[in-house]
């Protein structure tokens, strides 16, 4: 095997990274606006004072998780792009608990994040069903159930959920908030929860069996199948996780940053972004979690840009798009780098 | 005159129709790329690429004075946009061998993006674009010569009425692509090299069928037809672009496909289904269920019925065999 190019994956997902934001800064020059504005003002906007920095880290946190979701899905050869779905899910749900029961703190909230994450399993679960029963390509299930969300949630707290003329749930109690840690930002403990979800898949994927076997899957279905293992199980396992983790993602918006869940005029968007971070994460908790607090830098910094330098904040989903084409056709990457040398994927 | 009851399947017939249509070209679309053996899920992207670059493409030919040409040359813009985008997602799938699934969400996150980007950057306002004039709607079946093929519509009142006043355009191209697409895929040598590859990519090396150029055909074709399924939206049915038109109607339109067996004619009945259950909103609203049924739920409709579609019928459709499938050559 290449031995001498394991730099140059690791290098990849930093160099797709840099030539995105290269191409990305190119087309706001030919747009006419200034490149260097727009970059300083991406970067004041994350580390210009210690409230940007929380508000940074607010934003990548529920990135971590989303990314963590498309990864966990990814190893078991599965594509998750039901986020949306389930993170709407997965705050309703929560927002609901939060807001309908009286219990002590110590219980409430726990109890609400559960509650959230269980919807965003289950969310998760039903293409993962379809997909080991039935064979369907979870692909456009988990999509259409984003729109299924979109469409359901909107229309029950429209309908019967709220109770003054704005459209959304009746605040979240105190007893089921989640603390804030770095006023005057917006960013609460739900850090740390992401951060130990990244931990716990760590541990999961490579220190137990399941984990192992979920991974088996994900190299070869057919072997992990001779193998014993139960490809349908690991399927739905995988796409429950998945689902989980990008609730608990919602979850922590719901409960930390917005206490309230209000009907949904777009999707959250944080679900798609999902899909880049776990690329250029390479689908590894660690690279989730750098890539988790990229995209969340691009995400603070686009309003700033557009407010400053004019330039759309739709930029941030070129740059994406680039990393996903620069990630995934690594060969791009590589074929640059040695002048065109390699053009073809070698097998072994 | 004409009951009530006719009038309203009449209105539904012709919904139905234009719904179906953006679905019947975007199938189609997924058809010639995934039946050369290249996944294309980015069918989505393409066509919110062609509906904004239809509408950038009217806008300046208008300013250019060309008048009626205008939406012509609007449609052609799109077509050009779309194979463009397309090959890069051929490209990324047959020369750097990338996993297709993959490509296909970039292409749909690209596309996301640069349409918001330009239209921002172009038209100024954000969020939607200025009017611009559609496709002009035509009927047919009052224009000679077809106005003698249709003339039993005469006889039938539900019929005339919902076939014969002005349409879009974009029904008839859509109706005659299936033919086209069918008489192409299954009658030409063009269409077996296409099929060959997608089935067998090996043994079309061995005679000679050059498999990555084939692949590129497909996927090029499947670009032109996307975008053309674009423009149905912004310059046929509607007069404009607006962000993320397309909701979804890309990746009904791939199970429309799959639902039709990777066949023209199957799309096309497929696509009719997923049509009807669009346009059975309208048919709600008329039947006074408004109050009974939530709006929200009909407009969930065409999303679950995907999903069912899919689950009762995935047994019996097979894909093409190397769907999906690098090709190696010289590899066992």
């Amino acid at each position: 095997m290449a031995r001498k190019n394991a730099w140059l994956d690791l290098a990849i997902p930093v160099l797709a990274i840099v030539f995105a934001l290269l191409i990305s800064v190119a087309l706001i020059a030919i747009i006419g606006k200034d490149p260097a504005t727009a970059l300083s003002a991406l970067w004041k906007a994350s580390f210009g004072s210690r409230r940007n920095i929380g508000q940074l880290l607010m934003q990548s946190t529920p990135l971590i998780l989303t990314g963590l979701s498309v990864a966990v899905a990814f190893r078991c050869g599965l594509f998750n792009i039901g986020g949306e779905g389930q993170i709407m899910m997965a705050q309703l749900v929560a927002a609901v608990v939060g807001y309908s029961l009286n219990l002590p703190g110590f219980l409430h909230l726990p109890l609400a994040i559960v509650a959230g994450i269980l919807a965003g399993g289950v969310w998760g679960a039903i293409p993962g069903f379809l997909k080991a029963r039935l064979g369907v390509h979870e692909v456009i299930n988990t999509i259409m159930l984003n729109w299924i969300a979109f469409r359901f949630t909107y229309w029950i707290v429209n309908a019967h959920l709220r109770i003054e003329t704005l459209p959304r749930t009746p605040e979240v109690l105190e007893t089921a908030r989640l603390s804030p840690i770095l006023p005057p930002s917006q960013l609460t403990t739900g850090l740390f929860l992401a951060l130990l979800a990244a931990a716990i898949i760590y541990v999961f994927l490579w220190r137990t069996r399941m984990g192992y076997e979920l991974r088996a899957v994900g190299h070869n279905p057919f072997a992990a199948e001779y193998g014993g293992i139960n490809v349908a199980r690991q399927t739905v396992l995988a796409m429950t996780i998945a689902g989980g983790l990008a609730g608990l993602a919602g979850v922590i918006q719901t409960l930390g940053v917005q206490r309230s869940f209000f009907a949904p005029s777009v999707m959250p968007g944080y679900g798609f972004t999902g899909i880049a971070v776990a690329l250029l994460g390479r689908n590894h908790p660690v690279g989730v979690v750098l890539a988790a607090l990229l995209f969340g830098f691009l995400e603070q910094g686009a309003p700033a840009m557009q407010v400053s330098a004019g330039v759309p904040k739709a930029v941030i989903f070129i740059v994406q798009a680039l990393v996903i084409f620069l990630v995934a056709a690594d060969g791009i990457i590589r074929s640059v780098l040695s002048g065109r040398k390699r053009k073809e994927v070698t097998t072994p | 005159m004409i009951p009530q009851w006719e009038l309203t399947t009449a209105n539904l017939l012709a919904a139905t129709l234009r719904y179906t249509t953006p679905l019947i070209l975007g199938a189609l679309a997924g058809l010639f790329s995934e039946r050369s053996g290249i996944i294309n899920i980015a069918i989505e992207g393409i066509m919110l690429i062609g509906a904004f670059f239809a509408v950038v493409g009217t806008f300046f030919a208008t300013e250019a004075g060309l008048g009626a040409l205008a939406p012509w040359v609007g449609l052609l813009t799109a077509i050009v946009a779309g194979i463009a985008v397309a090959l890069i997602h051929g490209a990324v799938s047959i020369r750097y061998k990338a996993n297709q699934v993959v490509s296909g969400v970039a292409i749909n996150t690209l596309a996301t993006g640069l349409t918001a980007f330009l239209l921002a950057a172009i038209f100024g306002k954000p969020g939607q674009s200025p009017e611009v004039m559609p496709i002009p709607q035509v009927d047919l079946t009052a224009t000679v010569p077809f106005k003698y093929l249709f003339f039993w519509l005469d006889y039938i009142p539900v019929l005339r009425v919902s076939l014969g006043g002005p349409l879009t355009p974009f029904i008839y191209i859509a109706l005659a692509l299936v033919a086209i697409c069918w008489w192409v895929l299954f009658r030409t040598p063009t269409g077996l090299r296409i099929r060959s590859v997608g089935e067998h990519p090996k043994a079309a090396d061995t005679v000679g069928v050059k498999v990555a150029s084939t692949r590129y055909l497909g996927v090029a074709l499947s670009g032109a037809l996307g975008g053309i399924a674009g423009a149905s939206l912004s310059i046929g049915l509607l007069s404009g672009f607006s962000e993320n038109m397309t909701s979804g109607r890309g990746f009904i339109a791939l199970a429309a496909m799959i639902f039709g067996k990777w066949n023209p004619v199957g799309a096309l009945l497929a696509s009719l289904l997923f049509g009807l259950s669009e346009a059975g909103g309208g048919l709600a609203q008329a039947l006074g269920l408004g109050g009974v049924i939530p709006t929200e739920f009909i407009l969930m409709a065409p999303y679950v019925l995907t999903m069912l579609a899919l689950a009762g019928f995935v047994g019996r459709a097979t894909p093409p065999s190397a769907l999906g499938v690098p090709y190696e050559k010289g590899q066992r």
